[in-house]
């Protein structure tokens, strides 16, 4: 198993802000690794530096075999790299179903005038393509909210329908940004293992920002820290959270007893 | 109950005064008086009343709906007043009349209110006195205002069904009153003159006829058989209401063949015009209602359809070619197409308010251009292409409205055709999907620019296609006829009739583009019913009449999943 995503040297400027300075990952093949950090350290600027919002200032980003920094959003997508969002950006004024298809958009083939004639191929590319939505629909656990507006739905509802909606284009990366917000401890704990039935089930490979500590304890097999846009620490769950530069970042100096103390009750 | 009025007279004042200084508006831009002498039933009840007690009506309805805590005669009590408050202003404004205007006249000296507000005649006086000096008049207007007062209340107050009944019959009563030259001619060409003459007298609706109608109107409304039948429509089982379906689309298919021989050349037109912009409607709703992508300067494309189907198959001097209708028709979509690409190109990276700023330029720019001596060799400048032949098919030249309409209802459901199927495509959700979210759209896969430009160039088609059907019926194109008054009919209609949905553009054509051309009359105050019904629309149903509806995808038997998996979610 080699690496699937390497980033080299990734840096990220808005005006004077540096906000990815140098940053390195290798992400192994259908592993579970978490980026984590403070508010403001620049996880998501850095997603946004993978998936093509932003395009890097300076570095590479190699993705199974392709320098992909610079390239459009939607080639990226075509690559095999998929996101969820911070804060949930569905197409809120379509159904769940709608949602779901527009996703398996990179692996549709049939083009506008064959949807006027109608032509076989075309019936038969749509009613896969639904078969596949409502399988998907399924798999996350929404099984008869398909026909459902997606602003119209709960938030946990939500959540899971935008992971629905990176899976359908059948990625081999999915990010997911705080997969777990505004979720109360249970909601937490069932996503958390939804996470690893998704790398287990699907065989691909999972890259997450998260602030919940249990979540990213718990799942993680290699934790990136961040602070301030450069990486102060990498390791295994075990060894971040010996870290006392992690833990300086986080709390403070002289507060590492402090978050000891924390993890150890979260896993009793 | 007295104490309770005193307590909520603010409330009464406020609505009073509203609808006070509606009714004084109303009467002083003048539509009460013009409309005076425009009878809807017998010589009694005229479109100036209508115009006249429509603050009055409005605001006792208002004060029942803010009143409704209290008791049903109290808040009818409360209209009542309501009612008579609306009155002062327009009574000040009979004694204004009165010493400015009647007592003014000849004296110099004496500031003439008329000549600023042509509107204050002594007529004017008379029709709101009711003939009978200022005193009693007046008297008799503010009683007569309260009682209006007591109708707004009775659409709150009155129990469902004969609320609905009340309801139904006025609507019935007062739009064949307003419709009736339409309503005459159609019954003159499906039964007799002498029916017609039995419903109608100069313009307006017989008493009789009129208290007739009133009754049906009123019965079929309070027996609910409209809801009956839908009821009993639901309770049949799916093969019997398949077959319904079928039958009610033979019988619209026939209605909307046998249309224009029912209802006359005049209307025939009208239809042809609204055909025209159900066509401009459809693609403009591919571009924003699907898109997103707000173009104000749509009718560039109707223009270059109508000027390419012009240049080519004209026989004047301005005739390049010896096309017929049929053959200049692909090259007018084709270069509708072509235009709708090059604009498309620029605009990619602009969203929102930049996009609609820049496509109105550009509309702008192509009547200029049309307009200017430049272009004039190539099409005619200010003076036009003259001497468009109409189509012919099989030898039989389409000069008259009724074979037009055909051809118009012809394009209408092709593009309706087309932009059903791309909705339910990839294509549509692409749209759609950038529409709702353009970063998160293009961060699933999809190409914006190509996804950009097909909705500019198929919005493009139909509109140039409609252009084209345009000339080809008018004969004559002009520069003047491609004003941003198309662009913005043909935005309004979709706004009105509801975005995204194609029911809705049919609507919204025969609202605003079928009811203006039926109501003749009302040209002067045109684009002010036009503002008011667009704001009116935005505050009340700001998704429009017809919204699109969602579509159902998931297996019906998920049905039952869906309840305990709601439960469950929400647990």
């Amino acid at each position: 198993m080699g690496a699937i995503l390497t980033t080299r040297n990734v840096t990220k400027r808005f005006g004077g802000l540096v906000a990815v300075n140098d940053f390195n990952l290798d992400i192994e093949e259908y592993s579970i690794s978490s980026v984590i950090g403070p508010n403001g350290a620049g996880k998501t600027t850095f997603f946004n530096c993978i998936t093509g919002f932003y395009v890097p200032d300076e570095g590479d980003i190699i993705f199974d075999g392709h320098y992909i920094q610079g390239l459009s959003t939607d080639r990226i997508t075509h690559h095999g790299i998929s996101r969820t969002y911070q804060n949930i950006r569905l197409f809120s004024n379509m159904t769940a179903i709608e949602n779901i298809l527009v996703g398996q958009h990179p692996h549709l083939k049939t083009l506008w005038v064959e949807a006027i004639f109608k032509t076989p191929r075309f019936l038969k590319e749509e009613a896969a393509a639904l078969e596949e939505a409502i399988r998907l629909l399924n798999f996350v656990g929404l099984a008869g909210m398909g026909d459902l507006i997606a602003h119209n739905m709960p938030y946990g509802a939500q959540r899971r329908l935008e992971i629905a909606r990176a899976l359908a284009s059948r990625p081999k990366l999915l990010l997911l940004d705080e997969p777990t917000a505004g979720m109360n401890p249970n909601e937490s704990a069932e996503m958390m293992h939804f996470i690893q039935r998704l790398r287990d089930e699907l065989e691909i490979t999972i890259l997450l920002i998260e602030h919940d500590m249990r979540v990213v304890m718990g799942i993680s097999e290699q934790i990136s820290v961040m602070d301030f846009g450069q990486k102060i620490a990498e390791g295994t769950p075990k060894e971040i959270q010996r870290n006392p530069r992690v833990i300086e970042a986080y709390l403070g100096r002289g507060a590492a007893a402090g978050l000891k103390l924390e993890t150890k009750g979260a896993k009793a | 109950m007295i104490k309770t009025l005193q307590e909520n007279f603010r409330i009464i004042l406020r609505y009073g005064l509203l609808g006070s200084v509606i009714a004084l508006y109303l009467t002083t831009i003048g539509i009460v008086e013009t409309f005076a002498q425009r009878n809807l039933v017998g010589t009694s009840v005229s479109l100036g009343h209508v115009f006249l007690v429509f603050g009055a009506v409005g605001a006792g309805f208002l004060v029942t709906r803010a009143m409704k805590e209290h008791s049903a005669s109290i808040a009818a009590a409360a209209s009542f007043i309501t009612g008579m408050i609306t009155s002062i202003l327009l009574i000040i404004l009979t004694l204004v009349i009165q010493v400015f205007v009647i007592q003014a006249a000849g004296q110099e000296r004496v500031f003439e209110l008329r000549s600023m507000f042509v509107n204050l005649s002594p007529s004017l006086v008379e029709f709101l006195t009711f003939g009978q000096g200022l005193v009693l008049g007046n008297l008799l207007f503010a009683l007569f205002s309260g009682l209006m007062g007591l109708i707004g209340s009775s659409f709150v107050l009155l129990p469902e069904n004969w609320r609905r009944a009340w309801i139904n019959s006025l609507i019935w009563v007062l739009g064949l009153g307003l419709f009736s030259e339409n309503v005459a001619q159609i019954v003159r060409e499906l039964f007799s003159s002498s029916l017609n003459k039995v419903l109608f007298t100069n313009k307006a609706l017989n008493p009789v006829a009129a208290i007739v109608i009133f009754v049906i109107t009123f019965a079929i409304g309070y027996f609910g058989i409209n809801k009956k039948t839908r009821a009993k429509w639901e309770q049949m089982p799916e093969s019997r209401r398949k077959r319904g379906r079928t039958v009610l689309i033979v019988l619209s298919v026939v209605f909307l063949l046998v249309l224009p021989w029912t209802v006359g050349l005049f209307l025939s037109q009208a239809l042809f015009i609204i055909g025209l912009y159900v066509m401009m409607g459809l693609g403009l709703n591919i571009v924003v209602g699907y898109a997103g992508l707000l173009d104000l300067g749509y009718v560039a494309f109707f223009a270059f359809g109508a000027y390419t189907m012009g240049i080519l198959t004209s026989t004047g001097p301005l005739g390049r070619s010896d096309l017929t209708f049929w053959t200049a028709l692909p090259f007018a979509v084709l270069v509708g197409v072509i235009w709708g690409l090059l604009l498309g190109f620029p605009v990619l990276r602009m969203r929102g308010d930049y996009l609609a700023i820049v496509t109105l330029g550009f509309g702008e720019i192509i009547r200029i251009l049309a307009l200017s001596n430049w272009l004039a060799p190539l099409e005619g400048g200010a003076q036009g292409v003259l001497h468009i032949p109409h189509p012919k098919i099989f030898g039989f030249a389409m000069d008259s409205p009724q074979s037009m309409y055909y051809l118009v209802v012809l394009g209408a459901v092709l593009a309706a055709f087309v932009t059903i199927r791309l909705r339910d495509s990839r294509l549509g959700r692409q749209w759609m999907a950038m529409r709702e979210d353009e970063d998160v759209a293009e961060a699933m896969g999809i190409n914006l620019v190509q996804t950009k430009l097909l909705a500019f160039a198929i919005g493009a088609a139909f509109s140039a296609m409609s252009g084209a059907i345009f000339a080809a019926r008018l004969g004559n194109i002009f520069p003047h006829s491609f004003n941003i008054l198309i662009s913005i009919n043909a935005l309004s209609l979709i706004i009105v009739g509801g975005m995204g949905s194609i029911p809705g553009v049919v609507v919204g054509a025969l609202i605003l583009v079928g009811l203006p051309e039926m109501l003749r009359e009302f040209a002067e105050y045109r684009l002010l019913m036009y503002g008011i019904l667009l704001i009116v629309m935005m505050l009340v149903k700001p998704e429009g009449f017809l919204p699109e509806a969602t579509r159902k995808r998931e297996l019906r038997s998920g049905k039952e999943q869906f309840s305990d998996q709601v439960a469950r979610s929400e647990s």
